[in-house]
């Protein structure tokens, strides 16, 4: 039986859509200050060398430039994971696009023709322009000094004297034993280079610094207490004289989760005596200097019985993380511990290696690793199929995981910390009418098929990730929601308010949602990251509403003359269970009760609420054991494509994402979650890529070159739909969502129109060309 | 002829959203940069810069036009709307009730873009709409709720007008 | 945001605007005729063009002409390409330049602009070195009218100070069947891979391309053999490709090899319009 549903599980609209649709909500960007400088980068033109000199003369010359801020002035490095990137290069450029020089003026005009009367010379280094050669004996080393980094968290193995950033391994089970007993192996390989989030609002900052030494930062970012971590941590600023403020974020996709322009808008503001400097990247900047998305070059192997039972995986990936770690170190962690996609593999043997390159550097994309690494097993499980002659849904329902067995960690899996895969995957085959027709011949020219591919993901927060949410109430009884949570467009403000109404048993609409971020006044929270915020937010939520309700019947008790226990809250009054019609409205006891002699009692009710990860580990450096995710969701996902032999050009038809998402709070915006999400991953794997020369220059910074899907050209349709299997932990049952649509989607693509062309397509993105070149490869 | 030198700004005269105003601009400024700056209108969003995103899109003279790709200068004399003129219409609405909205950056330019084809082609097809959409980027929704909120403006379109 | 300041002209004939041109090149400085203006912001805005004074071309009657006069057809080269499709007085251009960019783009970006275009595509040319058309010129003394043909050499070679003021069409043209098609790497927006344009006079198919090697071209001995009946289809495609003017392109839209493919499917394909159409 439901014991929710006043609002919860309902499609509430989204408390920030009319701002939105009017166009007056502000974005970072879109705020104006009189007396505002403005920052701009000077950006390396070579991909690897040694920086010689640095002419400022002729930039000087520009009127209204009041400063040039160099390397020297801050020559030291900095990261998330590992401390191996200076904010402004000094001695040597790693990437095409990295900063060199900060020129900040009175207008921007001033600011970029200064910055392009910087004069650089460099001494040009060779470059290393892929994973392979990265990891090859003779590849230049990007890094000289990679032993002496400073690790920020535990989990990073950098290899020194070699490009290896980060090593990760998995060792469970036997593996050389169970290998060599399998009947059937199979091995493959899969790569594809790296590309972009593509947000559609570029990065933006300003920071000021007080003459009070408070350093106030507005920032689109996904981590707002990561800036005043990482402002404290490397350039020595109280962290409590770090105020970061965010308004609605314009799309993130995790490429604003971690910090990158903040400190560089803080040496800037810093040079010219702490005014008010703006650094808004424009496309091209965004696109490289800013990080982007992994490329991965990965060989997975597979033994199994002849009956399809699979037995053992060995799974190396070499994931091209560019320059710099940054977050591409978690991701090299996280496609470890999630190695084997959700199948119940006992024996697991996996190395991940975080490589450096010449290329831009590379932080968290949706996702997290899982779309990457997914590509290699759907591929290969249906790769497999095809070999052992099996059904491609037979074969995942033979091996899906489930409650009972261990996850690449070791972690135990039990009903309440996973998914149903069988039921998703079962769904999914429904919705894309898998059994009929699974290849047709539309006219002799035409093809449709099918493809398919099931996911999972665990969200590696913090071990000790956390949100708080506080609740204060207005005179009229309505009230006020803050947390520190970013609305990046995926309605987590619009749920978590449904979470407090719900508890309150209130309308949704007599909730004020504060929609800007404020880490002075709001609670701390770790990130909006990792689809964790409905689930750690929405936790601290549950509990904020409740202290309230516990403060509101204190109140009310007095008022009402009777016990707290007889006492129950529902539409925004304190009513006594036995008798409703018997209240109190909120807006009588919520700034205390006031007695007809004008005594008053109470005082206001503030609710309060808390909540943090338990009971994760870290990783065995060795075998990688250890509890890293609170919970794994599951999914499925098919699509069917309608395919030119002819010219090898293709359409999508039908999308289908089927996700346990435990109970689904808000069916519409979770519906656009799945949709946008499978887009996104169907974007990237049907066009996007930044495309290298031979010196490791981004041929494709901007939109007209690195192309997207555009209107008209994303599915016809798409089909989503829910396993509601309750999470146990989820405030109300829910899972997080925020990320799983797109997780499938390059494997489906690249399985459907593998079986449409009839050759393995194991490389993104998935253009025309790459089928027609491929098919010619193969003879066919 | 039109001047504006190089080396002074100048004061222009600019019709938008029904409404003329006193800028203050140099040859070089971009239309969207002097909407943003000068007169607080920013529903208009950089995205790129390059005219290959939308997010900027404004309607000059009934047409929609990237304001990143228009000098100020050139829209003297000709009427702009903003999204900030365009309040409480049934397209926003649309938007609104399709679910067309997530993180809203490219709202804006959908909206004015839509605005310009349903005012020019009421009855436009699919082809049509297609053709005109395809100018602005959306890198949230997957198009499917964008796509359901213009065919309704332009079935309200049909529905309003008179019958013939 | 364009870094650099410049002097902004916008004449009213195209005498004032040569002689603007003129007295500002005679000053030294770095002079540009702007129509649409889009690639000239974009271009400046990335640092990869200068200018001093820019001289808009838009206010010059002349330029934004769009109508038929008795058996011409007279295109103002400040006329919009979204103003093409919508008059659609030569439907071979209004076709082939409704590819162009994207359809807000198509508001701004001009014939004018797109045939001078710094870029190697310039699909706006193609129509019209089909149609033998005819360019009108602003030269510093007069006006002049001369062939397309005479003036195109890869580009349209003017000498500095002179612009393109219309485009003129034997409106006989305007009314032959024809076929344009676009093939890009994926995105339908977006530079083309190819495209190829084709014009059948009498018995004769016309072809002209773009996106196939450094520059758009129409290749008279290329239209010889496809034209060729004689010839099976495939080994007309054949020959035909031996003589393009220059190395298959090679980038990063395509390799060489997939234009190549695509370049004989779309040949193939406007064959089979073209020919179809008897």
């Amino acid at each position: 039986m439901k014991y929710y549903g006043t609002t919860v599980g309902k499609s509430e609209q989204r408390v920030d859509v009319v701002g939105k649709a009017t166009g007056k909500v502000k974005y970072v960007g879109d705020y104006h200050v009189p007396g505002l400088l403005h920052a701009k980068l000077v950006t390396s033109t070579e991909a690897h060398a040694w920086i010689k000199s640095i002419d400022t003369t002729k930039a000087w010359e520009v009127p209204g430039v009041r400063a040039i801020v160099l390397g020297d002035a801050f020559p030291y490095h900095i990261g998330p994971i590992l401390a191996d990137r200076p904010p402004l290069a000094f001695k040597k450029v790693r990437y095409y696009g990295e900063p060199i020089a900060i020129i900040v003026a009175d207008s921007e005009h001033q600011g970029k023709l200064a910055a392009s009367l910087v004069e650089v010379e460099y001494e040009p280094l060779p470059v290393v322009n892929s994973v392979k050669q990265a990891f090859g004996p003779d590849a230049p080393i990007i890094h000289e000094d990679l032993g002496n980094y400073t690790k920020i968290i535990s989990n990073v193995y950098p290899v020194p004297g070699t490009n290896i950033g980060s090593h990760i391994k998995i060792r469970k089970g036997d593996f050389a034993t169970a290998w060599a007993a399998c009947e059937e192996t199979i091995s493959a390989t899969y790569s594809f280079n790296l590309s972009d989030h593509a947000a559609m609002e570029t990065r933006s900052t300003s920071v000021e610094i007080n003459p009070d030494g408070k350093v106030v930062v507005h920032s689109c970012t996904q981590s707002p207490y990561t800036i005043k971590k990482v402002l404290n941590q490397f350039f020595n600023i109280e962290v409590g004289d770090v105020v970061v403020h965010v308004p609605v974020v314009g799309g993130a996709f995790g490429g604003k989760g971690t910090v990158q322009l903040e400190p560089l808008a803080y040496l800037a503001s810093k040079a010219v005596g702490g005014k008010m400097v703006k650094l808004q990247y424009e496309r091209e900047e965004d696109m490289i200097t800013a990080p982007c998305h992994i490329g991965v070059d990965m060989t997975i192997k597979l033994g199994a019985t002849k009956e399809g039972e699979i037995l053992a995986g060995q799974y190396t990936f070499l994931i091209d993380a560019g320059a710099y770690t940054d977050q591409a170190a978690g991701i090299t962690r996280a496609m470890a511990l999630d190695c084997t996609g959700p199948y119940h593999i006992p024996h697991v043997w996996c190395d991940s290696y975080c490589m450096y390159t010449n290329h831009p550097f590379a932080t968290s994309f949706r996702g997290y690793g899982h779309p990457e690494l997914t590509f290699g097993i759907e591929r290969t499980m249906d790769k497999f199929a095809k070999q052992l002659k099996i059904d491609p849904v037979v074969l995942r329902l033979k091996n899906a995981i489930k409650p009972g067995h261990t996850s690449p960690t070791q972690s135990i899996l039990t009903a309440h910390n996973i998914g149903d895969a069988a039921k998703c995957i079962e769904r999914a085959k429904e919705l894309i009418e898998w059994d009929q027709n699974k290849e047709t011949l539309v006219d002799e020219n035409i093809v449709r098929s099918k493809g398919i591919s099931l996911f999972w993901k665990t969200s590696t927060t913090a071990t000790n990730a956390q949100a708080g949410v506080v609740l204060t109430f207005e005179a009229d009884g309505t009230l006020n929601l803050n947390c520190a949570a970013i609305e990046l467009g995926q309605g987590t403000k619009t749920v978590l308010a449904q979470i407090v109404a719900e508890k309150l048993q209130m309308n949704i609409n007599d909730i004020h949602v504060n929609m800007e971020v404020n880490t002075q006044y709001d609670p701390h929270q770790w990130r909006t990251v990792a689809s964790s915020t409905t689930f750690l937010a929405g936790r601290a939520a549950l509990l904020a509403a409740e202290d309230a309700i516990r403060q509101l019947k204190k109140t009310a008790a007095i008022a009402l003359q009777c016990s707290e226990e007889d006492l129950e809250v529902g539409g925004s009054r304190v009513y006594i269970k036995s008798n409703p019609q018997h209240a109190i409205p909120f807006k009588d006891v919520s700034y205390g009760y006031k007695f007809p002699n004008g005594h008053a009692v109470g005082g206001q009710v503030v609710g309060v609420g808390t909540y943090i990860q338990k009971h994760l580990t870290p990783m065995d450096k060795e075998t990688g054991f250890g509890d890293v995710g609170p919970w794994w969701s599951v999914g499925a996902q098919a699509i069917e494509v309608e395919w030119n032999k002819r010219d090898c050009t293709y359409k999508m038809l039908r999308a289908v994402t089927v996700l346990d998402g435990g109970t689904i709070l808000n069916p519409r915006a979770a519906e656009q979650q799945m949709r946008g999400g499978m887009f996104l991953g169907l974007s990237w794997a049907s066009t996007e890529s930044f495309v290298f020369d031979e010196s490791a220059i981004t041929q494709n910074p901007n939109f007209r070159n690195y192309q997207m899907i555009r209107f008209g050209e994303q599915p016809t349709e798409y089909l989503v739909d829910f396993v509601e299997t309750p999470a146990a932990d989820g405030p109300y049952g829910a899972r997080g969502i925020g990320e799983y649509g797109v997780i499938g989607a390059a494997a489906a693509l690249g399985n459907s129109l593998s079986r449409a062309a009839d050759v393995e397509l194991d490389h993104l993105p998935l253009i025309p060309e790459l089928i027609w070149q491929t098919k010619k490869e193969s003879g066919r | 002829m039109i001047v504006s030198n190089a080396t002074d700004k100048t004061v222009k005269k600019l019709l938008i959203n029904g409404q003329s105003h006193d800028v203050v601009i140099r040859s070089a400024d971009l239309l969207l940069d002097t909407l943003r700056s000068q007169l607080g209108l920013t529903g208009a969003k950089p995205g790129c810069g390059n005219g290959d995103c939308g997010a900027c899109a404004v309607v000059v003279d009934g047409k929609p036009m990237h304001s990143c790709l228009s000098l100020t200068i050139e829209a003297v004399g000709k009427s702009i709307t903003t999204i900030e003129g365009l309040q409480d219409s049934p397209i926003q609405k649309a938007f609104i009730e399709n679910w067309a909205i997530q993180c809203g950056y490219c709202t804006p330019g959908f909206i004015m873009n839509c605005y310009a084809l349903s005012e020019t082609y009421p009855d436009a097809d699919d082809e049509t709409i297609e053709e005109w959409m395809q100018s602005n980027l959306c890198r949230c929704t997957g198009y499917q709720e964008i796509k359901e909120a213009v065919k309704t403006i332009l079935q309200i379109k049909k529905d309003q007008r008179p019958a013939q | 945001m364009i870094p650099f300041n410049f002097d902004y002209y916008k004449p009213s004939t195209a005498y004032e605007a040569v002689a603007t041109y003129q007295m500002a090149a005679d000053a030294g400085k770095e002079v540009l005729y702007y129509s649409g203006g889009t690639e000239f912001i974009t271009f400046a805005r990335t640092n990869q063009l200068k200018a001093d004074v820019v001289i808009d071309l838009k206010s010059i009657p002349e330029c934004t002409v769009l109508e038929q006069n008795g058996s011409e057809c007279v295109i103002g080269s400040a006329v919009s390409l979204n103003e093409l499709v919508t008059f659609n007085l030569f439907p071979l251009l209004g076709e082939t330049v409704k590819r162009i960019a994207d359809h807000t783009s198509r508001n701004k970006i001009t014939i004018g602009g797109n045939v001078n275009s710094r870029l190697i595509y310039r699909e706006g040319l193609l129509p019209f070195l089909l149609a033998d058309a005819k360019v009108k010129i602003a030269r510093k003394e007069k006006e002049e009218i001369v062939p397309l043909a005479d003036l195109y050499k890869q580009e349209i070679t003017l000498e500095p100070g002179s612009f393109v003021v219309q485009f003129i069409v034997d409106h006989a043209y305007t009314t032959l069947p024809f076929s344009t098609l676009k093939k890009t790497r994926m995105s339908q927006v977006g530079y083309p891979i190819v495209t190829v344009s084709a014009l059948k006079k009498d018995q004769d198919i016309r072809f002209a391309f773009s996106g196939v090697c450094q520059y758009p071209f129409r290749s008279f001995e290329m239209e010889k053999i496809l034209s060729d009946g004689t010839m099976p289809e495939q080994d007309r495609i054949e020959q035909a490709l031996s003589k393009l003017p220059g190395p298959i392109l090679h980038d990063s839209y395509a390799s060489a090899g997939y234009r190549e493919f695509v370049f004989k499917n779309t040949l193939a394909d406007t064959l089979q319009m073209m020919e179809g159409n008897q």
